[in-house]
């Protein structure tokens, strides 16, 4: 029994596998349609997060499945005191496969220790969010056709930003990439990336300016400033609104250049830009469910 | 001097840094073997001033000494048969680490569930580094506690 609990778990093959299905799901959706009759799919949300929950549930109720769970942790037994080890070992008489959010880093994987069932890590605080990752492998090889030899640009906040740092170490999997972190100096990416960054011989570039970089960029990846990764409010506010993506910088961009973004943008891209062809951040929200869609049939191991 | 006899089978710890013996008698879980331990501490030292030194009399296989090498490098682990030094044994970094040190990332489960077991696991051997099994977050002088 397999579980996913960081994007790196999968080898390339495997992802390729993973894709190559997800694309299937999305050419032919109806041949899936009842892939998961029968089975069901538990959303443990210790945390509210709408939009991921509604993804997986989608994605279940796509499949032939069905659903159940809760939505914060007010309304689970973890109000009563319950460890995950206990609530996963209950949820796994009830469903076949779960996916768990928790505010706090490794109780998915705590979890997965103990569980019946395959658990999938839909994010645990600050560290891991490996389905937003997929999606986001998904929506760049769907809509570029490779996940190799390109120049991506990360912008925004670089520094708490989980789905830059788990889209980084996704990346550098592929050969002939290349990252320039847009960013104010108090949200850089951590030296922890750029030091393996160096060491594996990977070209990178860090800058301030999004307007100097993005006639480069065959790729953009923006990012939320998120008031919950701040200490003070005074911080967030100082620099929630930099990096702000209009279409008078769309004008400096390539013609294929694709603006991705995990959602949900506040600011940072300004509306105007929905209405440009090379926008597909909402797009990457179809992608999501159908990634989510293939990783459900191969952690349940069906094949149609 | 403080005068310490032979031991005839067990290790000799020596070069511990003064005062660091105690932790690591618990951490070795000494306190829970019926076998003779001897502490010696701040005993002369050409090379460091001052060190500590444990003599624990015991079946060579009994004791797991990898952690040592997380504690402190420099500690020598001297082999003891028949009374004789037989070998120095050369400490290697333990892959996992498990209830030595706290992870002290208020982000972390182990923040929340008392029952977890701390582990924390060799990341880069090169670079001597650990992190939270859980979080991930690297072992500092910050980010744990003894």
């Amino acid at each position: 029994m397999r579980h996913l609990m960081n994007p790196l778990d999968f080898t390339v093959e495997e992802l390729d596998r993973l894709f190559d299905l997800a694309d299937d799901i999305a050419a032919d959706p109806a041949k899936y349609a009842h892939a998961c009759a029968g089975k069901k799919l538990a959303t443990c949300f210790y945390e509210p997060s709408t939009r991921t929950r509604l993804s997986f549930e989608a994605a279940m109720l796509n499949l032939g499945g069905s659903v159940l769970g809760f939505s914060d942790a007010a309304s689970s037994s973890a109000s009563k005191g319950e460890s995950v080890s206990d609530t996963i070992r209950i949820i796994s008489c009830y469903a076949d496969i779960c996916a768990m959010r928790h505010p706090k880093e490794g109780a998915p994987m705590v979890a997965a220790s103990r569980s019946g069932i395959p658990v999938i890590n839909a994010g645990d605080g600050g560290h891991q969010h490996p389905t937003q990752t997929l999606t986001d492998l998904l929506t760049i090889r769907a809509l570029k056709g490779r996940l190799s030899d390109f120049t991506i640009g990360l912008c925004g906040d670089l520094k708490f930003g989980r789905t830059v740092h788990s889209l980084i170490a996704a990346l550098i999997r592929y050969p002939g990439i290349r990252f320039v972190f847009i960013s104010p100096p108090e949200l850089k990416v951590p030296d922890y990336i750029t030091d393996q960054l160096r060491e594996k011989g990977i070209a990178y570039e860090e800058v301030i300016r999004l307007e100097d970089s993005i006639a480069d960029l065959d790729l953009l990846y923006m990012t939320r400033v998120q008031r919950e990764r701040f200490f003070n409010e005074e911080d967030y506010v100082r620099l929630k609104d930099f990096y702000i993506l209009n279409n008078e910088k769309m004008a400096l961009a390539k013609e294929d250049m694709l603006v991705l973004h995990p959602l949900p943008r506040v600011n940072e891209i300004s509306v105007e830009v929905d209405d440009d062809p090379r926008a597909v951040y909402f797009k990457q929200a179809q992608y999501g469910v159908y990634v989510r869609m293939a990783l459900i049939l191969t952690l349940l191991e069906i094949t149609v | 001097m403080l005068n310490v006899g032979k031991i005839e089978e067990g290790f000799v710890l020596d070069h511990i840094e003064a005062g660091k013996s105690l932790s690591i008698y618990h951490h070795l879980q000494l306190d829970k073997l019926d076998c003779t331990v001897a502490i010696i501490k701040n005993a002369r030292s050409n090379k460091m001033g001052k060190k500590d030194i444990l003599k624990v009399e015991c079946d060579i296989d009994t004791l797991d000494l990898d952690v040592l090498a997380f504690i402190d490098h420099n500690i020598t682990v001297n082999v003891i048969k028949d009374g004789e030094i037989v070998d120095k044994k050369e400490l290697t970094l333990p892959k996992e680490i498990k209830n030595i040190i706290k992870c002290k990332n208020p982000r972390c489960i182990t923040s929340i569930e008392q029952e977890l077991p701390h582990i924390f696991v060799l990341a880069d051997e090169e670079k001597e580094i650990y992190r939270c099994k859980y979080c991930e977050e690297r072992a500092s002088e910050s980010t744990y506690s003894w």
